[in-house]
Parts: structure tokens; C-alpha cells; sequence
């Protein structure tokens, strides 16, 4: 009976008797899934382009956010910085595309996905020869992104609102606006969902490939910067960041690979789920409840609903 | 084609030599680094790797090595990795290594019971299994100047110092792992003795720098005070998270490993007032640390990026861990009358530690540390702590030592020890008299 009333009841009666703290709660977990989205947009982009789960999208955003800080480090102005970390993450898209894709046309999934491994040791290693592998701290307010927070007086408690936290929403915001723009009314962004849908077929149109897959993972590395940037910002820049990439997996597995909204809602969902759930089931379960939450919501749509919220569903005939 | 075949072969011959056997010379002694330059926690691994080879090498340039015979430092990157550690072990131990310092928990589990069998003491300075302590069932590891258990009870005598400890609520935030739980047993048994309430805030290796959801939850139990368990990662996002919730850093206090400068450099100014505990002196004014710039750093025998990073937190402890080395080989050189030494000399050479106040002077470390003095059942040299806080920009030292509660740690040290080998039937314990 106690189990059950701590399960059904008691945290509800808990949101109920401190509401600002439950609306922290789920600022915190809107926070946290906008900056999973962020990473699950960058595989769903080169997914979506190429067909290629791309491995290397968490060192992608240590690899960027190094490249950023490092360059400050030499004296380079803070938004000089960000436009030269862009021009090496568009020569790495290129480099990818002439070196590791070009050749492994028409391979098989598994092989590409190894490809993508092997440009995941490739990055860290060479990230760590020219950055070193010491932590380092973000500009953040280099590049003018606002620190501090606001109080939020409601119910009589208060709400902390950090302005990092509130940027990050905006830019990630802005980002998937200017992405579906770029998807839905460019020239390119019509080519590229062509060969998203059909590789053969855009190629009979005239379609290059090896221009879009380049643009596609340059795309990518834009994504993975302002990722390096937010991440960074609340904690430091070092190759542990990595590891949370590992998040965007189970982002996409609920959002489905193919889909930008699916990469945001799916984000949301984790984000605010597993924070509600460690607060306020977490002790029941011994704490840590977030370490494998996502990845158990994850494996229950595998079972129900394989392609995710917003997947294409896939029919093979044999 | 002759050619490409020509560069293939001298490519072989060349890999071929990089993995040949090392061959100890006679005026030299192997002493093994298990570094972690690389990965996650690369961010504490680097300065204490710089440390420790900076010592040795010092000692080699300025003296010609311990008694006339040079310490050959020879690195093996783990990248804090326990398979890759014991991959390291295999592949150095026919080197004749005097002792190994792991460097992690994990590894070090790994290696208790492979040290009786090859001889080749294991000294996890500070960390490890605290078990160890207890010399008579551990006669191959140490764990000097202080194991885990004893670290906690001096912190909490720290805080019991403050305001008074019964009553309080004290959170425990830790990683999730081998390292962050293992004071918990003895956490749990002060809770009860000291009148304390216990409240825990386990945070994932993945969710190192994502922990929202664990301050969310320090808020929502309203701790007294905090303790942190916590590497590389971790350390820095939990200060930056503990700043976000109004959480009081002078009320925050890290482990020896949740308080260096690669953790608040990231933070800064926004971590003023942050508590961590510690065991080696902060800074270059020591004697030792001056022959390390002159003689390693300044020549450019230093691996260190800036000469600013010499006298760092986690830069100190790794020169402290190759100062108590450097100790046993003296010591085991003075028992046995000979120069270069064996992995068991140097077993009874870390038996015989006797750290003093005078001791430390005369190695040019005054006021470095605590004493540190071993003996056949006393392995972890009942080495007392003292705390330090960020100021904005680096670390002060703001108690005297502050001796950990030996009446009750050590019988529990004992008991968990006894129960370690309890079910291991081959277990060779020793004998203290």
C-alpha cells in the first residue's frame, strides 16, 4: 500500500503543495531536452542526407568547441574565433566527404557506421594532439552570451531562470528555423531531400551527390559548434562531452531518424521526462534513475512503434 | 613497387623495435607511470602524471638519481580505462617495476591480488581500496598518507567544527562508480554514531556534466552541508549547478579529488568560497618544487604546457607520489646494502616510511604535508588532512591538519579487510607481531 501511494499519490501531491518548484522542474527539463535536440538534429541531418548513422557526431561537438576556445586561447577574438571554427568544420565536412564517403558509396550501412567510428578515434586523437586532453573553460562571455539569472516569483515560491539556460532555447529555436527554411525553400535544401528520399533518382536529375553529403555534414558541424558552445557553457569544454551524445541516441529512437521536428519533440520528451521522474519517483528506485531512463522509454518505442513519433515507417518486401 | 614493398618492410622492422622488450640498464631502476593524458578525465590526469615525472626527474638531474642510481620513468597511458591498465601491468611487469601507481580504483582492484603473485607492491596513493590500510591482510598494497574512510571522517570533523554535525542534514553527491561509493559504508555507519541524517545524490559517469536533475533534488532535501565524491567532469558542472541553486559554496566540500585547479579554472570567479579537502601542499614555495623548475622545467625536460602549472593542486600530489616512492627506495637501499633494488625490496622499503616534519624539511618539502610513518600492519600511515577554498582564482589553505577518527575508522578498516579475503583461500596475509 505505501508503495503504491508513493507512487500514485505522493509526488503528485508534492507538485501540488510547491508548484514553483515543479514549474523549476520542468524549465530544467525543457532545458536540458532543447540541448538534447540539438545533438539529435545533427545525426538526423547527415541521417536524413546519407542514410549513414554518424558516430562521430559527440566528438564533432568536442572537436568544434576545442577548435573555438583553442583559438582564443591564441588571441583570436571571440567571433573571429567562431567564424574560423566554421571554416574548419566545413574543410573536416569536405575532408569527410573526399576521403570516407566518396569511396564507400553503395556500401553497406554497417560499414559506413564503422567508417564513422573510425573518424571518431581519428578526431579524438587529433583533437587531443592539438588541443590537449586538459579541460577547458567556454568564452562564454566572450561571445556575449548572457550569465546571471532571473528570480521568477510564482506561487509564492521562486523560479531561477539562468540566462544561458534562456539563450540556448532561443538559439536552438532559431536554428531549427533556419534549418526548415533552408530544407523546405532553398534550391539546395530541395536537393538535398531529394537525395534524402531517393539516391538513385536524384542523381538521374542532376544532383551531386558528393556537393550535398559535404554540405550536409558541414550543415552538421554548424550544429555541433553552437552544441559545443551551450554544453560547454554549463560546464567545461573536454572530451567527456563526448559521452552525452550517447543521450541523442535514444532522442532519436523516439523521434525517429528521418524527422527534424521528431529530433525536438523527442528531445523535449526526454529531457523533461527523465527530470521529473528522478525528482520526483527517482528515490524509490535508488537514485540515478536518469542514467538509464531515456534509454528504457527508448527500448518501450522500440517495441510499439519502431520509427519513432515522426519516423517513416518502413516496409521491406522480400 | 620495389619500393612500396622496401617502405612496408622498414615500416615493420620499425613497429617491430617499438615493441621490443625494455632492457633495464644496471645503473637505472624501472619505475612505471600509469598515466591518463587523454580522455574524460584527462583534465586531472595531466598535471598529476607531470608531477610525478617532473620529481624523478629532478632527482636524476640534480642528484644522478636516488643514490647514484637513476629512476627511469617509463609512461603507459590508461586514459583512466581499467582494461587498458591491466593491458599496461602485463605489458611493463617483466621490466622489473619497483611499484605501480595506478592511479584509479579500478585498476587498482585489479592489480591487489596480481601484486603478492608477481612482487610488485602496489601504492595507490590516496584512493583505492581502503581496505588496504590494513597492512597484516594487504602486505603488497598501501595507500598512504590516507585512505578514503579516513579522508571522511576528517571532513566531517571539519564540519562538526563549524556548526556542529548532530541534527544536520549532509548531502553526499558522488559518482556512480567504484571510487564514489566506496566511503559510503562508513558515511552511513558515522550517520549514525555522529546524529547525522544522510541524503545521497549518485550522478551517472554519462551524466557527468548534465546533473540538473541531482541539484534539483539538493534543493528539494535542503542539505546542510554537501560532500562531493566526484572526477574530472563531474567536479567543475556540480560547483556550476551548486551556484545556480543558491547552494552555499562555503557549505560545499570535495574530496581530495573534487578540489584541484583543472576543476574551477572552468568555474572561476563564480566559485568562490568552493571547500575541498587535501593531503600536499598548494604552490612553488617549497625548496623541492624550486630544484624542479630549475633543473627539469627550465631545461625543458618538463612536460607541463606553462611553468605556472608547476605547484598546482593535482601537480603537488603527483610530485608527493614520487616523493614517498623515492623514500622506499632509499629506505630499502639503506636495508639491504644495495643500490638497485628488487619489487620486494621495495615492498619492505614502503613498510619502513617515516615521513616527519624534519624528514620533509630535508627533502625541501617543509610544511607539506602530514606525517606520514607506515609499518608492517599500517599501510595507509593514518596521514591527517587539512582544507582548502577557492578565492576566485586559486586555492588557499585555510585549517591546520586535521587528523581523521582512527578509534573508529580503523576497526572498520580491519573488519572490511578481513572480509575481502575472506573468500579467497589463497590469500597470503603477514604476520605484524
Amino acid at each position: 500500500m505505501d508503495v503504491l501511494l508513493s507512487v500514485f499519490v505522493e509526488p503528485f501531491q508534492e507538485m501540488l503543495a510547491f508548484p514553483d518548484f515543479f514549474l523549476q522542474v520542468i524549465w530544467e527539463g525543457f532545458v536540458a531536452g532543447v540541448l538534447y535536440s540539438l545533438i539529435a538534429l545533427g545525426f538526423v541531418l547527415i541521417y536524413k542526407a546519407s542514410g549513414v548513422f554518424n558516430f562521430a557526431q559527440g566528438i564533432m561537438v568536442v572537436f568544434a568547441a576545442l577548435v573555438l576556445v583553442s583559438l582564443h586561447e591564441m588571441g583570436v577574438p571571440a567571433w573571429l574565433a567562431v567564424v574560423l571554427s566554421l571554416g574548419v568544420m566545413a574543410l573536416l565536412a569536405v575532408g569527410i566527404e573526399r576521403m570516407v564517403l566518396r569511396k564507400l558509396v553503395n556500401q553497406h550501412d554497417a560499414i559506413l557506421l564503422m567508417a564513422t567510428i573510425g573518424l571518431t578515434l581519428i578526431l579524438k586523437g587529433v583533437g587531443q594532439l592539438f588541443f590537449g586532453g586538459e579541460p577547458k573553460p567556454m568564452i562564454t562571455e566572450q561571445l556575449g552570451l548572457p550569465t546571471g539569472s532571473t528570480d521568477l516569483e510564482v506561487f509564492g515560491g521562486l523560479v531561477i531562470l539562468q540566462h544561458i539556460d534562456v539563450a540556448a532555447t532561443v538559439i536552438a529555436l532559431l536554428m531549427v528555423i533556419a534549418l526548415a527554411v533552408f530544407f523546405s525553400k532553398t534550391r539546395i535544401g530541395r536537393a538535398l531531400r531529394a537525395v534524402a528520399d531517393d539516391h538513385q533518382a536524384a542523381l538521374s536529375v542532376g544532383i551531386s551527390l558528393n556537393q550535398i553529403w559535404a554540405i550536409v555534414w558541414f550543415a552538421s558541424g554548424i550544429v555541433a559548434l553552437v552544441t559545443g558552445i551551450m554544453w560547454g557553457a554549463r560546464s567545461e569544454v573536454s572530451f567527456a562531452l563526448e559521452i552525452i551524445a550517447l543521450k541523442a541516441l535514444a532522442v532519436l529512437i523516439l523521434g525517429g531518424f528521418t524527422s527534424i521536428p521528431g529530433a525536438i519533440v523527442g528531445g523535449l520528451i526526454i529531457g523533461i521526462g527523465e527530470k521529473m521522474f528522478e525528482v520526483y519517483w527517482g528515490a524509490l528506485l535508488g537514485s540515478g534513475v536518469e542514467a538509464w531512463f531515456a534509454y528504457v522509454l527508448a527500448l518501450i518505442f522500440l517495441l510499439f512503434r519502431p520509427q519513432g513519433l515522426f519516423g517513416e515507417r518502413i516496409i521491406e518486401r522480400v | 613497387m620495389k619500393l612500396k614493398t622496401l617502405t612496408l618492410l622498414s615500416a615493420g622492422v620499425l613497429a617491430l623495435g617499438s615493441w621490443a622488450p625494455y632492457a633495464a640498464a644496471q645503473d637505472s631502476m624501472y619505475m612505471p607511470s600509469m598515466t591518463y593524458r587523454t580522455g574524460p578525465f584527462a583534465g586531472g590526469g595531466t598535471p598529476f602524471a607531470d608531477g610525478y615525472a617532473d620529481y624523478f626527474n629532478m632527482l636524476n638531474e640534480r642528484d644522478g638519481g636516488i643514490n647514484g642510481v637513476k629512476i627511469d620513468v617509463d609512461e603507459c597511458e590508461t586514459a583512466y580505462n581499467s582494461q587498458k591498465g591491466i593491458e599496461c601491468y602485463e605489458a611493463t611487469k617483466g621490466n622489473k617495476p619497483l611499484a605501480y601507481s595506478p592511479l584509479s580504483t579500478g585498476i587498482t582492484l585489479a592489480l591487489i591480488p596480481k601484486a603478492p603473485v608477481d612482487e610488485i607492491p602496489v601504492f595507490s596513493m590516496g584512493y583505492g581500496l581502503s581496505a588496504a590500510a590494513d597492512g597484516e591482510q594487504f602486505p603488497w598494497t598501501f595507500v598512504y598518507p590516507a585512505s578514503y574512510w579516513s579522508q571522511l571522517s576528517s571532513i566531517l570533523k571539519y564540519i562538526d567544527s563549524q556548526d556542529g554535525i548532530e541534527g544536520k542534514k549532509i548531502g553526499f553527491i558522488y559518482l556512480d562508480a567504484g571510487y564514489g561509493k566506496e566511503p559510503i559504508p562508513l558515511l552511513d555507519q558515522l550517520s549514525e554514531s555522529m546524529g547525522f541524517e544522510v541524503a545521497k545524490f549518485p550522478v551517472g559517469v554519462k551524466e557527468m556534466q548534465n546533473q540538473s536533475s541531482q541539484w534539483l533534488n539538493v534543493r528539494k532535501e535542503r542539505p546542510d552541508w554537501m560532500i562531493m565524491w566526484g572526477w574530472g567532469a563531474m567536479n567543475p558542472t556540480a560547483i556550476k549547478e551548486a551556484v545556480k541553486i543558491r547552494f552555499p559554496l562555503d557549505k560545499f566540500i570535495g574530496n581530495w579529488w573534487a578540489g584541484s585547479h583543472a576543476d574551477l579554472n572552468a568555474v572561476g570567479e563564480a566559485g568562490k568560497g568552493y571547500l575541498a579537502a587535501n593531503f600536499s601542499g598548494i604552490g612553488q614555495d617549497f625548496p623541492a618544487i624550486q630544484d624542479v623548475l630549475t633543473h627539469v622545467v627550465d631545461k625543458g625536460l618538463s612536460k607541463v604546457s606553462s611553468r605556472d602549472d608547476v605547484g598546482n593542486v593535482l601537480y603537488n600530489r603527483g610530485l608527493f607520489n614520487a616523493v614517498i616512492l623515492a623514500e622506499a627506495v632509499r629506505e630499502a637501499q639503506a636495508a639491504t646494502g644495495k643500490s638497485v633494488i628488487t619489487g620486494a625490496d621495495m615492498r619492505d622499503g614502503l613498510e619502513a616510511i617515516n615521513l616527519t616534519e624534519a624528514r620533509l624539511t630535508e627533502l625541501g618539502l617543509p610544511n607539506f604535508t602530514g606525517e606520514v610513518t607506515g609499518s608492517c600492519g599500517d599501510h595507509e600511515g593514518n596521514g591527517p588532512i587539512f582544507i582548502q577554498q577557492w578565492n576566485g582564482s586559486d586555492f588557499e589553505r585555510i585549517t591546520d591538519l586535521i587528523a581523521p577518527m582512527t578509534d573508529i575508522v580503523r576497526p572498520m578498516l580491519e573488519e572490511a579487510a578481513a572480509t575481502y579475503v575472506s573468500d579467497k583461500p589463497d590469500w597470503q596475509p603477514q604476520a605484524c607481531g
